[in-house]
């Protein structure tokens, strides 16, 4: 009876959130288009008649009906390459700003819960990687790992967890105080459990707006990094190496220049307004009152 | 007497994404030389928002009507340049909160000199004299080292003293207090009311005190305004609305308030809560917690009225019902006695 | 406040410590400094390859390295290059010139700009500026910085051919020869920055005035806004001495927490328009497996960030009396 009225709270308080997000229009609008892209990039990118790794005897043509984003001077498809480039760039930015997440959120959970000592020398690690020029250090180790596309990842988790841990520390500290952490304490709860059922779930709305602003920081930052030569590397692809390739013909075939760039704004773009909408929906303090 | 400052059909609404949210829906008074007028109800009545309105202070997407006339100009729709001529000057305010009113990057004793500036032509040294002088009407000790501490170095108490020293800069003729007393120690409260009453007494300002306070009221002022959902829904003098309330209402609410003079009483709360300004009732807003609710009040929202003798009105179709009964007829007692 | 100031540098020491050890291992064994030049052809006699690699302490472990070059650092020697026509200490000081001079006039550009457009959109909450601002706001914020640089430096070269004269300098950060003395010079350089300024300056321009925005907002509702007003001081008044100064200090902090994702940025822009500064510098060091250069190259970054965002809270403390550091 108890467990069955929890859930007739629950899922009013999941609708409250999906209702909230509703009336953000734009974010809305904005799924769409980012569920219609990864579905274009990880399903069409399957079915459509060319690889990467096709050579067709089309060589730098225009965007046409057979090449919707034209060819290169290699005579490899446009639209096949900026697929298989949203693949990559998308899988990178979601692996990392996921495993970013967990680890940050451990590490400011924990930090935060038993303060002291143990949260100075763990915020000062985080700090010291907060300090650090992302793209200069990530370009280091892109470097040292080699080009496979989840060592990418794991160098942008490795750099962002830092980022989550202030954000899940600065939640827990406020949260540490609250009568439910001493309710549960009182009633003999341990620690990991304190964190991890009730700390860490009231930290949540803040958590997944930031993991979702956290995938689009870090496409910007892949591809950034495949642009400078040190993430993925041929003969696989990202939006940022077909931009670093199309450099140099803007003019001459804008379309190797323009399509991958605007695949990339277009993803950053719908993730921030998604963030945007789930702030709104999650952190109902924030929302918007028009006064 | 003439009125210093006259409301007529005030109405405020706000636009919000779920709708139109009307917070005040046609308030009327008049405020005379050196009255007292406290306006009670409670939070989301739309008090604070009258204030506010009548100030030219609210931003953003509030639509207002009616008309606010101080003396023989109109405030509503009057150009900025206008309105920061009447600000400070003939209408001052003071906030509930003195946590939050004082800018904390300024020494407060700059905040009062920009006040006298704001309106006289006179040198920094000269309004800061008189700015001192202010802090020791207002009873702050040693008033010129005071003068250069910042908001966050002094109590909450000694902050609202600072604001009525703001309040009362320009000899205002009518000091508007939203809640002085709400946000602070019980202890302090007397105090603040004391500093008020010095104010109002050395400027000959009238004023109207918001609260939700019923003590307040009783201490304070001459007249009441009892506000509900936006509206005015009883008006008197203290007597005729503390001894012969003629709107379920206020009778509600004098239920509500423990008294130190009863050895031993009943509280009788008004159950339920306000309604929403969003989704308002078609008839009388009070009426879902009313015990006398008739159809009739669920149809129609009556009109203020004259009700009885002078100027006492109501907004109730039972008005007359009312004469004589103590909340406790009316209103079913919480399941305890309250010691005290 | 200097107590507290020397205190957190020295509290920046072993964090500079930390970070350039890590790096310096991470180049060290990212690859071998010496491949490039026993890939020559005619291969060099194997005395030469023992020769380089004394020079490059390569016979000692990587720990010995490291203490060599951190200890030589405090007498002002960076170590030694790979690329051995360059030494990196002084080396690395003309390069950091050339970037600190781009970041410095995209900062303040930025600032300006956002301040500027942060307080209108507030002001101006809801109406179609505010919602024009905020598009392009967005839209700068998913923009990669590499991408808009090289539209930008297109734009550049298509504007100078309109013109029929280099106006817009689109590749280096001066001219290798200038003619006519110090005003033509200064004109040359100005004619290089402006293109990757503005590159530059529009990404921290999004977010900061996404955060000026915000900032403003917050403060336009407190009641000390509305006691000003209520104070009878004008509009004008009440939102430039009240609201803007006290929602310009919260930039203060972020504006240093972003010269790290800046100096990232430079480091795109130099490579797209072909900048010889710090970041084509880190490029090319960490592309030679340059140990020496890369961990210099990160001591000289990390200490102009740790030293921005000290002075960065110093300045908070000035700004809002609230903050006393003891």
């Amino acid at each position: 009876m108890p467990d069955r009225e929890l859930a007739v709270t629950q899922r009013s308080q999941a609708q409250l959130v999906a209702r909230r997000f509703r009336r953000h229009r734009l974010a809305v609008v904005s799924l769409a288009v980012l569920l219609a892209l990864v579905l274009l990039a990880f399903v069409g990118g399957w079915l459509w008649k060319y690889s990467v790794v096709d050579l067709t005897s089309d060589e730098s043509v225009p965007p046409s009906w057979d090449h919707p984003f034209g060819t290169d001077a290699a005579g490899h498809d446009t639209f096949a390459q900026v697929l298989r480039g949203t693949q990559i760039s998308i899988g990178i930015a979601v692996l990392g700003a996921l495993v970013a997440t967990v680890v940050g959120t451990v590490w400011g959970a924990t930090a935060g819960y038993y303060g002291g000592r143990l949260d100075t020398v763990m915020m000062r690690i985080a700090d010291l990687v907060l300090t650090l020029p992302f793209l200069a250090v990530a370009a280091v180790l892109g470097h040292n790992v080699g080009g496979s596309w989840w060592l990418i990842a794991a160098v942008i988790a490795g750099l962002y967890w830092a980022y989550v841990a202030r954000v899940a520390r600065g939640v827990v500290l406020s949260l540490r105080e609250k009568e439910f952490v001493e309710a549960a304490r009182a009633i003999g709860a341990g620690d990991a459990r304190i964190i991890f059922r009730h700390l860490v779930p009231n930290a949540f709305g803040s958590i997944i707006v930031n993991a979702t602003v956290l995938v689009a920081i870090a496409i910007l930052l892949e591809t950034a990094l495949s642009y400078l030569g040190f993430g993925v590397r041929p003969p696989d692809t990202s939006l940022g190496l077909l931009v670093s390739d199309a450099q140099t013909a803007v003019d001459t075939r804008p379309w190797l220049f323009f399509f991958p760039g605007l695949f990339i704004i277009l993803i950053a773009l719908t993730i921030n307004f998604i963030g945007d909408g789930l702030r709104d929906a999650l952190d109902p303090q924030q929302t918007r009152v028009r006064r | 007497m003439t009125p210093v400052l006259e409301v007529a059909d005030l109405r405020v609404e706000f636009r919000t994404d779920e709708g139109r949210v009307p917070a005040v829906r046609g308030v009327s008074f008049q405020l005379s030389r050196g009255e007292v007028l406290g306006i009670v109800g409670e939070s989301g009545s739309g008090k604070s928002v009258t204030s506010l309105a009548m100030m030219g202070l609210l931003t953003g997407s509030s639509q207002v009507a009616g008309s606010v006339r101080l003396g023989d100009t109109e405030l509503l729709g009057a150009s900025d340049k206008e309105l920061s001529r009447v600000r400070g000057q003939s209408i001052a305010m003071i906030f509930q909160d003195p946590m939050t009113s004082l800018n904390p990057v300024y020494p407060i004793g700059y905040q009062i000199v920009e006040a006298i500036r704001a309106h006289h032509d006179i040198t920094r040294d000269a309004a800061r004299s008189q700015a001192q002088r202010l802090l020791g009407v207002v009873s702050i000790p040693n008033p010129s080292e005071r003068m250069n501490n910042y908001p966050h170095e002094l109590s909450g108490g000694m902050r609202q003293r600072v604001v009525i020293a703001i309040a009362m800069a320009n000899g205002p003729e009518v000091i508007i207090a939203d809640e002085p007393t709400t946000a602070l120690d019980v202890t302090v409260q007397a105090q603040i009311l004391e500093a008020l009453h010095t104010a109002r007494v050395q400027t000959g300002a009238a004023m109207l005190l918001i609260t939700h306070d019923l003590g307040v009221i009783a201490g304070q002022a001459d007249r009441v305004l009892v506000m509900y959902a936006g509206r005015v829904v009883e008006a008197g003098t203290v007597e005729e609305i503390f001894y012969a309330p003629q709107m379920p209402y206020t009778l509600g609410l004098l239920g509500s308030q423990p008294r130190l003079d009863l050895r031993r009483q009943r509280l009788h709360p008004i159950s339920g809560a306000p309604p929403s300004a969003l989704h308002l009732p078609p008839g009388c807003p009070f009426a879902p917690r009313c015990p006398l609710a008739a159809p009739v009040c669920e149809a129609d929202e009556p009109p203020l009225v004259a009700t009885g003798t002078g100027g006492h009105l109501s907004a109730c179709h039972f008005s007359d019902q009312l004469v004589g009964v103590a909340p406790g007829d009316l209103f079913r007692p919480i399941s305890q006695d309250t010691p005290l | 406040m200097l107590a507290y100031a020397v205190r957190r540098m020295l509290v920046s020491v072993p964090i500079l410590v930390i970070a350039t050890f890590v790096v310096f291992v991470m180049v060290s064994l990212s690859g071998d400094p010496l491949s490039e030049l026993k890939t020559r052809n005619p291969p060099p006699p194997p005395r030469t390859l023992a020769l380089e690699a004394h020079r490059l302490h390569l016979d000692e472990p990587v720990l010995a390295r490291y203490w060599h070059w951190i200890t030589g650092v405090l007498h002002g020697d960076f170590g030694p290059s790979v690329q051995s026509t360059q030494v990196i200490g002084p080396e690395l000081a003309h390069r950091f010139l050339v970037t600190f001079r781009l970041i410095g006039v995209a900062m303040l550009l930025a600032l300006v700009l956002a301040v500027l457009v942060g307080v209108v959109s507030a002001v101006k909450q809801y109406s179609a500026t505010d919602y024009t601002f905020t598009f392009f706001g967005f839209l700068f914020l998913a923009m990669p910085s590499f991408w808009f640089a090289i539209l930008l430096k297109e734009a550049g070269i298509s504007f100078n051919d309109t013109v029929g004269n280099q106006v817009l300098f689109t590749i280096g950060d001066s001219s290798v020869y200038i003619e006519g003395g110090t005003w033509a010079s200064i004109a040359d350089v100005v004619g290089h920055m402006i293109l990757p300024t503005i590159s530059l300056a529009l990404l921290s321009f999004a977010a900061w005035s996404r955060f000026q925005r915000a900032s403003m907002l917050e403060v336009l509702n407190t009641d000390y806004v509305r006691l000003a007003r209520a104070k009878g001081l004008r509009s004008g008044t009440v939102l430039t001495r009240h609201a803007l100064r006290t929602a310009l200090i919260p930039l203060v902090t972020v504006t240093a927490l972003d010269l790290g994702a800046i100096i990232s940025g430079a480091i795109v822009t130099e490579n797209v328009y072909q900048w010889r500064g710090a970041g084509s510098f880190l490029l090319e060091s960490i592309r030679h497996d340059d140990a020496y250069a890369v961990a210099g190259w990160l001591l000289i970054a990390a200490t102009f960030i740790i030293a921005f965002n000290l002075a960065a809270d110093l300045l908070y403390a000035v700004l809002d009396p609230r903050i006393r550091y003891a």
